[in-house]
């Protein structure tokens, strides 16, 4: 994607420096939006079952997939949208997949929890926490096995670290020294509880128990996340084995769209801080600007264009025909 | 010249190495699966000649690895998993349930999990309750799986073969009583279609239904019957899903009474399963209800009579299967 400023360039970096943050910021502008147009179109009773926004997260998921080719693999979550957008799903299939249309994704038969998408190498979203630990192992086994040299990024929350599966694999990973990167999105809540209260010990002393290379990184600022994922991507790539990056981060929604009432776990004063000092797009708004990669003005002209494209995303999706009721039968087996 | 003869072990590692020979993404995960060929010395000598990438000893991890092997199968490999104990596919539920029997269809198609899982089912080898069990039903409740019961060495090489071909998870249960069966078995490459049943024994009188180790016992209590002037018919379905209804349904109506015989426990299990499909199928040409002998609803007991006391025997289905032909 290419950078709709003409003004020569400023600053201290290079021409591709500055159009690799401007499709930073237009992807992380893309998953904000199209979470708000999600919670629009869910309140407005247009979309069925469970919709877990990533809003406030979004440094996470375009900061790692930067680092990644299309032909790497990810492993997402319930609160997948991100990731699957910033791996280069389109907006379009995607609400078209969660109202259940035909067009979507998966024909309207996986919906906003189980994205998948071949094409990006998005082996799926996961509607079980923790449950897709084993698949992105899997897939950086069959990665080494068939000599290729793709890496699998396995996207999950700090819920995730009650699972058992998830240390299983991790120690089958250090052992066969396989090229998948564990990102642990730490947005401070297992669903509806401080983690905490879930946690004991240390997140990353879990990962260094097995040798891993592992470390944490601002998850609010999405040059750091891509700078950190770049190095251990490459050194996943190039045969070091597997690593282990803990993302700090905040959930802006509740755990799901209906959880509205929260603050019996958390407040909306500390809500209201990282929407204000810690907001991924505009930490790197700001610098942008300071740069001169981009002004005020053309940041603006990024947003426009983005929610004219989630506008009409979403218009596809709600013309687009739901799948006819012989389809229920069908992809059972191959 | 007479046909050749292994044992089912041997049959089960011959379908492995052919099927590794012919195709390079064909691998074994499993514990103790390299070097110790297994427990039960089924994979000896698999390592030796394909390595240690393609036969992967792993941890005591049986959720982990059946986890890789479902990402390994959506990516490129087809791997075979190995479970020592049929006792512990609990372990692996996640995986085998919600991972690799949905995965294809949630995405509307466009993944595949190519993969099988091989464990073992069958009691009475003074194992107890963990080490014991025939879970077959569990994996046949789920849409997406599909559930391979060989029963004989020959069935053996080539439902392992056609599974290893599918493009879809499938579990193969091995009686660990039946390794040391011997069986002819042709040298060369074959596969039996998954979801195609076996009449093992035509008969006019009654129909055994009998899957994986029962099957054994069906041929038994045909012997006995037929002793006493009873022709038995013995049909193996070979596979619980997919499953040959029509052949099931003919049998019955030939012979108009059935028995059906499983290992696993009867109650919610593959007897009433099959019974049902069979009432369905052809309640107006039975003489009698549809009989299910199955694994009693108890944990299997250590101390050998109460463990021989669970499961269904040569004499007992015997006596069964007699009382229903002379009451008519």
């Amino acid at each position: 994607m290419t950078t709709t400023t003409s003004k020569p360039e400023v600053g201290h970096g290079t021409a591709a420096e500055k159009e690799k943050w401007l499709r930073a910021y237009r992807q992380m502008v893309s998953i904000r939006l199209f979470e708000e147009q999600v919670n629009e179109v869910y309140t407005r009773a247009l979309m069925p079952g469970l919709a877990h926004l990533y809003s406030g997260e979004e440094a996470v998921a375009v900061g790692i997939c930067e680092a990644l080719r299309i032909d790497d693999y990810i492993t997402s979550t319930h609160r997948g949208h991100g990731h699957c957008l910033a791996k280069g799903a389109s907006p379009d299939r995607m609400f078209a997949e969660l109202l259940g249309k035909e067009a979507g994704y998966c024909r309207g038969k996986g919906g906003s929890m189980h994205i998948a998408d071949p094409a990006t190498g998005n082996l799926g979203a996961n509607a079980i926490v923790g449950g897709s630990v084993g698949i992105a192992t899997g897939a950086a086994f069959a990665a080494k096995n068939l000599g290729t040299d793709r890496v699998a990024i396995c996207f999950f929350g700090e819920g995730a670290l009650g699972q058992g599966s998830l240390y299983e694999v991790m120690n089958l990973a250090q052992l066969w020294k396989l090229p998948v990167i564990y990102v642990c999105e730490n947005n401070l809540y297992n669903e509806y509880t401080r983690y905490q209260e879930t946690t004991a010990g240390t997140i990353l002393g879990r990962a260094t128990a097995f040798g891993i290379e592992a470390m944490s990184v601002d998850g609010q600022d999405v040059r750091a996340v891509n700078e950190v994922a770049a190095r251990l991507v490459n050194r996943a790539r190039a045969g070091v084995g597997p690593a282990f990056l803990q993302c700090d981060t905040y959930r802006y929604s509740g755990h799901h769209v209906g959880d509205i009432n929260r603050e019996y776990y958390r407040s909306k004063q500390e809500e209201q801080l990282w929407k204000t000092d810690r907001d991924p797009i505009l930490v790197l708004a700001k610098w942008l600007i300071e740069l001169s990669y981009a002004d005020a003005a053309s940041l603006d002209r990024i947003t426009a264009e983005v929610r004219a494209t989630m506008e009409s995303a979403v218009k596809f999706a709600i013309a687009a025909p739901y799948p006819n009721v012989d389809e229920v039968e069908k992809h059972v087996y191959a | 010249m007479p046909e050749r003869e292994i044992t089912f072990a041997q049959a089960v590692r011959e379908a492995l190495a052919e099927e590794m020979r012919r195709d390079a993404r064909v691998c074994i995960i499993g514990e103790d699966v390299a070097e110790a060929g297994t427990p039960f010395k089924v994979l000896s000598g698999l390592v030796e000649e394909f390595g240690a990438q393609r036969v992967v000893d792993t941890p005591i991890s049986e959720a982990g690895f059946t986890g890789v092997a479902v990402g390994a199968a959506m990516t490129g490999l087809r791997p075979v998993v190995d479970i020592m104990f049929g006792d512990f596919i609990t372990l692996t539920m996640d995986q085998m349930a919600n991972q690799a029997a949905k995965a294809h269809y949630m995405s509307g198609g466009h993944w595949k999990v190519p993969m099988v899982m091989r464990t073992t089912l069958g009691a009475t080898r003074r194992s107890a309750a963990q080490h014991s069990q025939s879970l077959h039903a569990w994996f046949s409740h789920v849409p997406g799986l599909k559930v391979v019961l060989p029963s004989t060495p020959y069935d053996a090489k080539g439902l392992l073969k056609a599974a290893i071909r599918d493009e879809n998870p499938v579990v193969f249960f091995e009686d660990k009583m039946m390794y040391k069966l011997k069986g002819p078995v042709p040298e060369d490459d074959y596969t039996i279609p998954l979801g195609v049943a076996d009449v093992k024994r035509a008969g006019d009188d009654i129909t055994l239904v009998a899957t994986s180790s029962m099957v054994q016992v069906a041929l038994g209590a045909a012997i006995l019957l037929e002793k006493e002037g009873i022709s038995a018919e013995v049909v193996d379905p070979r596979t619980t899903w997919p499953l040959d209804e029509k052949t099931l349904i003919d049998s019955a109506k030939k012979t108009s009474r059935v028995i059906v015989l499983d290992e696993g426990y009867g109650r919610y299990g593959v007897t009433a399963e099959l019974a049902a499909v069979i009432a369905e199928g052809a309640f107006y040409d039975l003489d009698a209800p549809v009989r299910r002998m199955g694994a009693m609803h108890v944990p299997i007991p250590f101390s050998p009579p109460l463990e021989d006391a669970t499961v269904p025997t040569e004499q007992t289905v015997f006596d069964a299967a007699r009382r229903m032909c002379k009451a008519a």
